[in-house]
């Protein structure tokens, strides 16, 4: 066995969201899987990544790096013939990536070139090539066997697999540059990169918060997200959003939790004015506690809930203000 | 330019599958099927972008059993001009893939030329998110998933994304590929007078062999089951007992 791992970073350092990708390598084997981590981008940044890199799991064996500013934003066209050109050298018998947008952008770009069919979503790793995913948003759970040709390619959600402990650094494992000669023929710019919005935020990443805090329909406006903010702020959170909070123009929408927008699992999650839609359920089922506030009693949220309160959500948001001590 | 726009019949957004006895998958007998969410903003985009001007003709296209003629309607009904059925019977454990979907697609877009192809980013029954970024590569052809917007001058299409951190802008050279993200549109009911009109457009048939395309299937379905289901909860009656069960009991505070 060996796996590809391509790797985001970010900072200097490779991504929670890829360490949860290496630990998943792990899950295909352990003994005997050779593992290559792939990262892309240029700068000094990507260097201060790879040197994370290289101490990130003890099952790397090898960090390759593709510096060139064609990798400098994440268009799927040039990654995509990276990622072909790396497996055409490597020969892996496995490609992970994680179900991040850029994961979910290009993997299955590259697979198309390689004329594979990867898994997405991948949740549990039963044998080398049978997979546990979720399908009707999470309603079902489906077990697969992949019968095609190497290499087998996934995408992982990132709350199933908990990174590994960080080793030690005195393992230091080679860096090597991937040859970049095949840019030159790909359909690399027929796509250009413009700009990035983004909210600044001192928040969390709601990806990975250990708690997060969610609004919906119920919280009526903009404003009243002021509120919910100022808790997450007590408890060290993030924020999140159900797709009708967002459709109605409260908050962006890269806080939306569900089928097709984040997936979460934190240590604790709490649910204000949320309904409870199946969509959203898929986001937010597999944290560890869920905590929920709604007025209408009958609302689908407290079938998944640990502790539901019917009450108006406002007065119990101002009472748990006063109520909980601030986040050291 | 002409839109090619892929459709999916997939089971209704609101129907609460239930996973059949035999683990073989879904029940999908007697329950409600319609056009995959994020298909119908594809079709609206496509709509309104030949409304707007930028586009010539809309062609719909799936790929399915026969009772997939009622989506490619549904297309019609909402104002595409004509549509192509790719005629395929599943087979459960052998389910058809995206990348099959994806040469089935690349094929037509070989026939039809069109200057843009529109994919809904995801399918809400198997949710593998795949085809667009499939076909874009195939075709070797640049691609926009995840739209929230998108604005067609003559060469090219600028996309705005819906990404982790927030929304990204590309560029793209047309011919392209773009998938939709809900923020895109809200996609038009079909009027009554549209349904009428859409029983007279042309759905043509046509078999994966004709277009030359191997259905091959690389993933076997072991099995479907349900999810754990979580422990029912209790409703409190105070904000201070739901303090106290978060620090004392389930201790995450």
């Amino acid at each position: 066995v060996s796996t590809l791992v391509v790797a985001e970073h970010e900072g200097g350092f490779v991504k929670p969201s890829s360490l949860s990708a290496l630990a998943a390598a792990e899950a295909i084997g352990k003994d005997d899987n050779r593992v290559s981590l792939l990262l892309g981008g240029s700068g000094p940044g990507l260097h201060k990544a790879a040197e994370h890199a290289a101490s990130s799991h003890p099952l790397v064996s090898e960090v390759l790096v593709a510096d060139s500013d064609v990798f400098a934003h994440p268009l799927a066209e040039p990654w995509a013939e990276l990622l072909r050109s790396v497996q055409h050298k490597g020969g892996y018998s496995h490609v992970i990536a994680s179900s991040t947008s850029f994961g979910k952008n290009l993997l299955p770009r590259a697979a198309a070139l390689l004329d594979v069919s990867p898994v997405t979503d991948v949740t549990s790793i039963s044998e080398p090539r049978v997979f546990v995913r979720p399908i009707y948003a999470g309603n079902a759970l489906c077990t697969v066997r992949y019968t095609g040709e190497d290499p087998c390619m996934m995408s992982i959600r990132s709350t199933s697999f908990s990174p590994t402990e960080a080793m030690s650094e005195a393992k230091v494992v080679p860096i090597t540059q991937v040859d970049l000669s095949f840019l030159s023929e790909g359909s690399s710019g027929k796509s250009a990169w413009v700009n990035l919005k983004s909210q600044d935020t001192e928040r969390p990443d709601l990806a990975n918060a250990p708690v997060v805090v969610t609004g919906g329909r119920g919280l009526k406006s903009a404003e009243n997200f002021k509120v919910l903010e100022q808790l997450a702020e007590k408890l060290g959170a993030a924020v999140g959003a159900t797709r009708a909070a967002v459709d109605a123009g409260f908050v962006p929408n890269e806080l939306q939790v569900g089928q097709t927008g984040k997936i979460v699992a934190p240590e604790l999650y709490m649910a204000f004015g949320v309904s409870g839609a199946i969509q959203h359920l898929a986001g937010m089922r597999d944290s560890k506690v869920i905590v929920a506030v709604n007025k209408d009693a009958d609302a689908p949220i407290f079938q998944v809930a640990d502790y539901g309160i019917v009450a108006d959500l406002f007065e119990v948001l101002d009472e748990l203000l006063k109520k909980l001590p601030d986040k050291k | 330019m002409k839109i090619l726009v892929a459709v999916k019949r997939v089971v209704d957004y609101a129907v609460k599958v239930r996973v059949r006895p035999d683990r073989t998958g879904v029940e999908t007998a007697s329950v409600k099927m319609s056009m995959n969410p994020f298909c119908e903003i594809a079709v609206e985009e496509a709509l309104r972008l030949r409304e707007a001007g930028a586009a010539t003709e809309v062609v719909a296209a799936t790929v399915g059993p026969s009772q997939s003629a009622d989506t490619l309607r549904t297309a019609l009904a909402m104002g595409a001009d004509r549509a192509v059925h790719v005629l395929h019977d599943p087979d459960p454990s052998r389910p058809l893939l995206p990348l099959t979907v994806a040469k089935i697609l690349r094929a037509l877009a070989l026939q039809e030329n069109p200057g843009l192809v529109i994919l809904g980013k995801q399918a809400i029954d198997d949710d593998c998110n795949q085809t667009g970024q499939m076909l874009a590569g195939l075709l070797n052809w640049p691609q926009g998933t995840f739209a929230s917007k998108v604005i067609l001058n003559k060469e090219k299409a600028t996309v705005e994304r819906e990404v982790d951190g927030g929304i990204e802008t590309i560029s793209l050279d047309l011919p392209a590929v773009i998938t939709t993200d809900l923020r895109l549109n809200q996609p038009r009911y079909a009027t009554l007078p549209n349904i009428m009109k859409a029983k007279s457009k042309v759905i043509k048939k046509v078999t994966p062999e004709d277009l030359d395309v191997d259905i091959r299937s690389d993933m076997e379905v072991v099995e479907v089951t349900e999810p754990p289901k979580r422990k029912a909860g209790v409703i409190l009656s105070s904000v201070d007992e739901l303090i106290d069960r978060l620090k004392n009991e389930a201790r995450v505070l």
